[in-house]
């Protein structure tokens, strides 16, 4: 089961370009179609569970399933699946990249990617502020300005919108129990 | 001592890297650029650059290059992307086996519904740091940035949009 669960992410893992997000129709194919590891009301389910928690979402993912079908050991072989092909590949590439970072056709291609970078970054903010009202955009809004132009550490404002929201349901809830 | 520091950084990213990917790039950012200046800001557009071409997730990434890069060894590499993975690894293992209990209760899901925004701000935070001269170098650069937003706003894969500006850089700048 260990070298399987494994075998199973290390495939997953090599796969996954670009994020997370990517993971979804390699693992429905791998693990709901073939294997029948997950089922599919499940998946949506592990889904949510691997976006609430801190952490990449494609080793969150990797977690949930190894830990589904084999305690700890699972868990520990399904993650190493994703962490292995990442860890080897950038390894390669930061021994190598610093030999040839300086050539100017290296320099040139880079020239161009980092604009590419930039708007990939800040692309997916249009589309997941589209869901939330104004207020909450703003309080976004706001977060980005502290972190961009005051360097308040990300993790301080992580943990203000965590107990802003459990105040507000505190508050809320109170208000609720006063009306008859 | 560089590898105690190098372990904390990158528990901490992993601990409070909410929102996945892009969300922790600002805190990468935040811990391994403006914080320790391991790296400058140039160099870690282009962790991210590389990123979006290798597989695997991008935290992970940063950690492996990161880490050989502060303490140029092998050692620090894997020390980096272990504690990145660490919190992953037992608050997914704690979750799964409370998830029954949890989901549905109205303090997670307030947390969650406070973080939300704050995420999507992390987000464009990150983009917001990277507006710098050495990104932007000239009119060029504007260009690309405009053409790759709006079609990634039309879904348009990120590794083809990538591989299609350094293309371009080449053509340009060489």
């Amino acid at each position: 089961m260990f070298f399987t669960l494994f075998w199973s992410f290390l495939k997953i893992g090599v796969f996954t370009f670009g994020g997370g997000y990517a993971m979804i129709p390699l693992i429905e194919r791998e693990l709901i179609d073939r294997k029948g590891w997950i089922a599919r009301d499940r998946f949506l389910e592990m889904l949510t569970l691997a976006q609430s928690a801190p952490g990449p979402i494609a080793l969150n993912t990797a977690v949930f399933v190894g830990y589904s079908k084999d305690k700890m050991r699972g868990a520990v072989a399904a993650a190493l699946g994703v962490i292995v092909p990442s860890f080897v590949i950038l390894l390669l590439i930061a021994i190598f990249f610093t030999d040839f970072k300086d050539n100017h056709v290296v320099e040139a291609m880079f020239k161009g990617m980092r604009p590419a970078v930039v708007s990939l970054i800040a692309a997916p903010v249009i589309g997941l502020a589209r869901g939330m009202n104004l207020y909450r955009i703003g309080l976004g809004i706001v977060a980005a300005a502290a972190v961009w132009r005051l360097h308040v550490s990300p993790v301080l404002l992580i943990i203000a919108g965590a107990v802003g929201g459990i105040l507000w349901v505190v508050y809320r809830n109170r208000k609720k129990t006063q009306k008859p | 001592m560089i590898y105690l520091q190098l372990f904390y950084v990158y528990l901490k990213i992993g601990f409070f890297g909410f929102g996945g990917g892009y969300a922790m790039l600002s805190l990468i950012q935040h811990e391994v650029v403006v914080r320790n200046g391991w790296i400058t800001n140039q160099q870690f557009t282009d962790i991210i650059a590389i990123s979006q071409m290798t597989p695997g997730p991008i935290a992970l990434n940063s950690a492996t290059y990161i880490g050989y890069t502060v303490t140029g060894n092998v050692w620090g590499s894997l020390l980096a992307t272990l504690a990145v993975s660490m919190p992953s690894l037992t608050l997914m293992v704690l979750l799964t086996k409370f998830y029954m209990k949890l989901n549905g209760n109205r303090y997670v899901s307030g947390a969650m519904f406070g973080m939300q925004p704050m995420v999507i701000g992390l987000i464009l935070a990150a983009a917001l740091l990277l507006f710098t001269p050495d990104t932007f170098v000239d009119y060029w650069s504007w260009i690309i940035f405009a053409v790759c937003f709006l079609a990634s706003l039309k879904k348009v894969n990120p590794i083809l949009l990538i591989v299609l500006s350094g293309v371009a850089g080449m053509i340009l700048y060489y």
